[in-house]
């Protein structure tokens, strides 16, 4: 090698808590190549290419990427501009419901290219990748092939220099890899300075690279051209090589996987499925499936991603309800509702599905539990499987602390634990290793030849496919063909299944795979205006507007947003009212004189009141005041009106529910009126004249609420609450989102900067937060006739202001935690409690003492609260309300800023 | 059925563990469960409580000064005075609720026999406050005035003598009150997220189509679900009570503490079942938060934890008794405060339950066709 390496590594150690992914590796790979990166799961690789890509923080050593130290933030900021980084899994940095289009153009605009340019760029790649007739397809509906060309596509949108791939093509059929291979050739003699640097588990596909390197357990155990390392273990296969390459340990155990031939076993088949149908809408999955496996068969699924393989296992499962045909298991009729057959097939679905919460032991031991293995034998069972998986070690550690491929191990450990007759295995070795997978290989050959086990497998890998007993070929929801691999092979006049399987495919594919334009040169491509701008307003916009539209994609969300506030409104409207009245209260008159009825009348004829029957007895009555029948209870003395005339000021007691302590305030308020009231009737007629009791009167005069009516009061507070909680709730799913999905990988290896990312965020759900004030000042005045008595436009600045701290509220959360989970719950637990107690909804915040006083201080509600309510009802105006404007962008500031800081642009 | 015992028994546990590995679940119910509820019980009082007053003294007699000593707390803040021309100033900021503007010559047309007016200017946006304070604040001057032109009490020559008790809150103190009612409100909030959360989480994480091809029915993966996270949140609920509410804030109580446990058990498999039926409608957590969220407020503010039930219009009052947080918010206070027995709240229980069962059903119908579909 005579040029420069595109990326020089020295000494690199990086570690995950106690683990070590990467342990003093130096390496130079060199530029203007295809160079791989080839090992077992769990080595390093992809920890290898975040550091060079820069998404990952170096922890101890030294890279030099594209001729920089990646560790200095403006080159590591221009490396940006100048790497492409694809990250593991399929379409994990797509959008699913984007368009093709649509994730294209967010691309074009994270790179600042203008709008022709995006154009003219989107039509050249769709076109030179074969994805030209389906621009307006949602990324999500893709199938993995056409996702990693889709990813491809927004990975090469800017032209790299260097372009980092970590495992592509992992999980996709062959024909779509060799596609994807071609047209990463041919972008390379397009540009032929470009750099390449791929990891794959595929070792067919790394003998056409330039330069490898093989890495096992955090090190890099050979590096040169294919030819090269198969010469150095003498070797004829890259494969065999590089286990003949692996340190001893990791070799132990392994040996050539060979497959003894199968006694045919007679009876009916084990799986039988006839006509199978599974439609959803009007898109059909699975169409009119049928096959036949026998009993202790292996059964090999092979076809695209998406094309219907794993929905047809479900079904024979019965997790998916079949829309047409039947499934048969045994002979029978599969019923899902039935436990027996359920406890003859194990099932291993393609994703990792066991709880990573609950060690490995755990896990077995869980399911020996719930298939109700004998508790005699239960734990031998679980050491058994513990001892044949060779999991012993791994005992109690949890799952997600284990490679992929231990992992997988796992799950068909799990799967087998209850020894099933049939075993459902979708994908078990997608992305694991060519030992692990070889290992696991040889458990399955082994339950099928001598414990006569059924399997039904689909696999990706052609060696694997060979395999098995018979293969059947599915694609777009039909099956093109069944029989053993040689069979189908020579079919197509081939030695090789995979040339066979691809020539199936290209037969059944309906656009014709004509050989795409290469891609143009690009006149615009080096518009230097846009490049390399701090704060690009473009950038932030291109987060803003994906957030949005992914928003109005997603109808229930939407509809959630708006109708909760609007439901919220009528029901506190209407419900959450102070004004006490209708009380229930009875009498127990032990006089029943002309008097006491008197008395009696003023509490009758009382809107506050409302009269219940006559109690019979003193004990009638507190039991029914126990029983919360009655607030108020009168007992009325005998002789109450001969004593009331003698002036003897008899003794009328009244008790009052004590339990609701405002109620009681209240009540005593209303019956200390009502007493003053029937005194002064008494002495009027007692003494004929009308006598003032006071010497003085009190003029009360309720401002701002002259009915004092509780609606008054509680509209302004409730869009209060609800332009708090609802806008909060849903910024703060925006970052964590991404973190959950993968997405946010696009964040940390495109030019984007914190302040767009976390800005473009947050806009969508200010102005959906703002769309949602104007539905409800109309409510507020459709429905409840409250009007704006003060200046508007402090209102609408503070309502800005306020939404503005509400979702940079929500963002904060977002930033600072790691689960969508655990971001809802700190949503609604932190934001509820001081918006509901602590900002003058039910108490104004100058009664409020203690913490509750500071709590309340210390959230933006309180502050919004006076704007609003000042507003609404009492004619205020920024003259007297500018504090709390100020104090609201205060929060929004901090609360943005702080999440800005929190943020890393480098994965830890 | 032994089998589904069992099952149900398995299933929880793994629950449980998988509750114990969420280190910020298990922070956030302790939260929510000791600082909320003491902070919220002895920070948010719906009794008149440190009111602000402020007065304007036009006057300043001896007279005037007997009236502005007699506001006293805890009930009123001590009085500040603020100058005439700043009533409207201060009431628009909303630093005080009650404002005093005593006229001059005050005293002197008090004695002789003008009766002359006292002005009170009250916020009436605070509901509150303004209601119950305004009537205390006229008794204080009414009571002040007569001492003051009699010499003696006033009661002595009103024909009645009324006594009014309160029973079962005699000081009418509103932490006894709202200390209690915030647990209630709080075991909604976490019942509903929990077991929600809980069962999204085995969707998104594909757990739940494991569960499914094994020998296990859908019932039984609620049910261990509702008997595991209500566990989860019943002992935090009775430690928080007996912690927080009985030590810690002295609220004595009234009733039989087993019986309360019982209705809160049944009010728990209400609200968990809740937050599975929540969770079916649903596919994602941002989906849910956003369903969970409207649901829980009006749950918890309307159900006569906040306000009077009566004082709500019937119609409304209608619609809130499908929430079982009403029915477990009477069932609380009668036993809580009243002492009430299992005689006069069994009627509760019987709907707690039937609402149990309705949510069940419907969660159940709705499980195996949101669960198990693909996505």
């Amino acid at each position: 090698m005579t040029r420069a390496p595109v990326a020089s590594l020295s000494g690199i150690t990086h570690r995950y808590g106690a683990t070590c992914a990467l342990d003093d590796v130096s390496l130079d790979i060199p530029a203007g190549c295809m160079a791989g990166l080839i090992g077992p799961d769990g080595v390093g690789k992809s920890s290898l290419l975040a550091l060079i890509a820069g998404v990952r923080k170096l922890q101890t050593g030294k890279a030099m990427v594209l001729g920089g130290d990646i560790r200095d933030r403006a080159h590591l900021q221009a490396c940006n501009h100048r790497i492409a980084y694809m990250p593991q899994g399929l379409g994990r940095n797509l959008y699913p419901t984007l368009s093709v289009r649509e994730n294209l153009d967010f691309f074009g605009r994270l790179f600042g290219q203008s709008q022709a340019e995006r154009r003219a760029r989107i039509d050249d790649l769709l076109q030179s990748t074969g994805l030209d007739p389906f621009p307006d397809r949602a990324a999500g509906k893709l199938s993995g092939g056409m996702k990693q060309k889709l990813s491809l596509c927004s990975a090469l949108i800017h032209d790299p220099d260097l372009m980092i791939l970590d495992e592509p093509t992992t999980g996709v059929d062959p024909l779509s890899r060799q596609q994807f291979w071609d047209l990463i050739d041919r972008i390379r003699r397009e540009r032929p300075a470009m750099s390449v640097i791929v990891a794959t588990a595929y070792m067919d596909e790394a003998e056409r690279f330039d330069w490898l390197a093989a890495m096992s357990d955090g090190k890099v155990i050979a590096t040169g051209a294919p030819a090269e390392i198969r010469e150095q273990a003498g070797q004829p296969t890259l494969e065999s090589a590089f286990i003949a390459l692996l340190p001893e340990e990791e070799r132990a155990g392994h040996h050539e996987v060979i497959v003894p031939p199968r006694v045919p076993s007679d009876g009916p088949p084990a799986i039988e499925a006839q006509g199978l149908t599974c439609r959803f809408g009007n898109f059909t999955a699975v169409d009119h499936v049928d096959f036949q496996i026998e009993r202790g068969e292996i059964f090999g699924f092979l076809g695209s991603n998406g094309c219907g393989k794993t929905t047809t296992m479900k079904m024979l499962t019965g997790l998916q309800p079949a829309s047409e045909g039947k499934a048969l298991l045994f002979g029978e009729v599969l019923d899902a509702g039935d436990m027996a057959t359920r406890r003859r097939v194990g099932y291993m679905s393609q994703s990792f599905s066991l709880y990573s919460e609950l060690s490995v032991r755990r896990n077995l031991e869980l399911h020996a539990q719930l298939y109700q293995l004998p508790v005699e034998t239960r734990a031998a069972r679980v050491r058994e499987m513990l001892e044949q998986f060779d999991l012993t070690e791994e005992a109690d550690k949890r799952p997600d602390a284990l490679p992929l491929g231990i992992r997988q191990r796992l799950q068909l450990a799990v799967a087998l634990i209850h020894s099933p007759e049939v075993l459902i295995l979708d994908e078990p070795t997608s992305g694991v290793d060519p030992v692990a997978r070889d290992s696991f290989w040889q458990h399955l050959i082994d339950l099928s030849r001598n414990h006569g086990v059924t399997i039904f497998v689909s696999t990706h890998f052609m060696n694997e496919a060979e395999r098995c007993d018979r293969i059947s070929l599915m694609h777009a929801g039909r099956v093109l063909a069944v029989g053993t691999p040689a069979d189908l092979a020579h079919s197509k006049g081939t030695d090789s299944l995979e040339e066979a399987f691809v020539s199936y495919l290209r037969e059944a594919e309906t656009t014709p795979d004509r050989a795409p334009a290469p891609p143009a040169t690009h006149a615009a491509t080096d518009s230097p205006a846009s490049v390399h701008r701090a704060f690009d307003p473009a950038r932030l916009w291109a987060f803003a507007r994906r957030e949005s539209i992914e928003l109005l994609r997603d109808k229930i969300r939407l509809s959630f947003a708006f109708l909760g506030p609007i439901i919220l409104m009528l029901t506190f409207g209407y419900g959450i009212s102070f004004d006490v009245q209708d009380l229930p209260y009875a009498v127990f008159d032990q006089d029943q004189s002309a008097e006491s009825r008197a008395l009696m009348e003023s509490f009758s004829g009382s809107r506050w009141f409302s009269e219940q029957p006559p109690a019979t007895s003193a004990a009638d009555l507190s039991a029914r005041m126990k029983s919360a029948e009655l607030v108020v209870g009168i007992e009325i003395p005998p002789d109450f009106g001969k004593d009331l005339l003698r002036g003897e000021r008899p003794e009328v007691r009244v008790m009052v529910d004590g339990a609701m302590p405002f109620r009681a305030e209240t009540t005593r308020g209303y019956l200390s009126g009502l007493a003053a009231s029937y005194m002064s009737d008494q002495i009027e007629r007692t003494y004929g004249r009308v006598i003032n009791t006071s010497a003085a009167s009190v003029e009360t005069r309720f401002l701002y609420n002259q009915s004092f009516k509780s609606v008054y009061a509680m509209i302004p507070s409730v869009i209060m609450l609800m332009l708090i909680l609802i806008p909060s709730m849903m910024s703060a799913m925006g970052v964590v989102r991404e973190k959950e999905t993968g997405s946010i990988a696009n964040f940390r290896s495109t030019p984007v900067t914190r302040t767009e990312f976390i800005l473009g965020k947050q806009l969508p759900y200010i102005v959906i937060a703002l769309i949602s004030f104007v539905t409800l000042m109309m409510m507020a005045y459709g429905v409840f006739g409250v009007t704006v008595k003060g200046s508007i436009s402090t209102l609408l600045l503070g309502t800005l202001l306020y939404v503005m701290a509400a979702t940079g509220f929500g963002v904060l959360i977002s930033a600072f935690t790691r689960t969508q989970v655990a971001a809802t719950f700190a949503a609604a637990v932190i934001a509820i409690i001081p918006a509901v107690n602590f900002s003058g909804l039910l108490v104004p915040v100058s009664s409020l003492s203690g913490s509750g006083r500071l709590i309340g201080l210390a959230f933006p509600s309180a502050w919004y609260q006076q704007i609003s309510v000042g507003t609404f009802t009492k004619s205020l105006g920024f003259a007297e309300l500018w504090q709390n404007h100020l104090m609201l962008a205060g929060f929004a500031v901090f609360f943005v800023a702080v999440s800005i800081l929190a943020l890393r642009k480098q994965e830890k | 059925m032994m089998r589904w015992l069992t099952n149900v028994f398995r299933l929880g546990l793994k629950e449980l563990s998988s509750l114990r590995a969420d280190p910020v679940l298990i922070v956030l119910i302790v939260y929510i469960f000791s600082f909320a509820v003491y902070s919220v019980a002895t920070g948010a009082k719906l009794e008149v409580l440190n009111a602000s007053v402020a007065y304007v003294d036009q006057d300043r007699s001896a007279l005037s000064g007997r009236i502005l000593s007699a506001i006293l707390p805890p009930e009123f803040n001590p009085p500040e005075e603020i100058s005439a021309s700043d009533v409207q100033k201060v009431m628009d900021r909303g630093d005080y609720v009650f404002v005093l503007t005593i006229p001059p010559h005050f005293e002197a047309d008090v004695l002789a026999g003008y009766q002359p007016e006292i002005l009170m200017d009250v916020d009436a946006t605070a509901m509150v406050q303004a209601g119950n304070g305004s009537v205390f604040l006229q008794e204080i001057i009414a009571a002040e005035v007569t001492k003051f032109v009699s010499g003696n009490d006033t009661d002595s020559v009103l024909p009645i003598n009324l006594v009014v008790r309160t029973l079962f809150n005699p000081n009418r103190n509103t932490v006894w009150f709202s200390s209690v009612m915030q647990i209630i409100n709080n075991i909604t909030i976490l019942s509903v997220l929990l077991t929600g959360a809980a069962l999204i989480r085995e969707r998104e994480h594909g757990t739940i189509e494991h569960l499914l091809v094994m020998p296990v029915t859908p019932s039984e993966i609620m049910v261990a679900k509702i008997w595991a996270n209500g566990l989860a949140i019943i002992v935090a609920a009775i430690l928080s009570i007996w912690l927080v509410v009985q030590t810690l804030l002295g609220v004595p109580v009234a009733g039989s503490i087993p019986l309360f446990v019982l209705g809160a058990v049944l009010y728990l498999v209400s609200v968990t079942g809740l937050g599975i039926l929540l969770a079916t409608f649903t596919t994602s957590m941002p989906q849910f938060g956003l369903l969970a969220l409207p649901v829980l407020v009006v749950m918890n503010l309307l159900s006569g934890s906040t306000t009077p039930m009566e004082s709500m219009p019937v119609w409304l009052q209608n619609v809130m008794q499908i929430s079982p947080s009403t029915h477990f918010v009477a069932f609380s206070q009668a036993i809580l405060y009243r002492g009430a027995g299992l005689s006069i709240v069994w009627p509760n229980m019987v709907i707690m339950v039937t609402l149990s069962a309705v949510f069940f059903v419907i969660a159940l119908k709705r499980f195996r066709l949101t669960m198990a579909t693909a996505h």
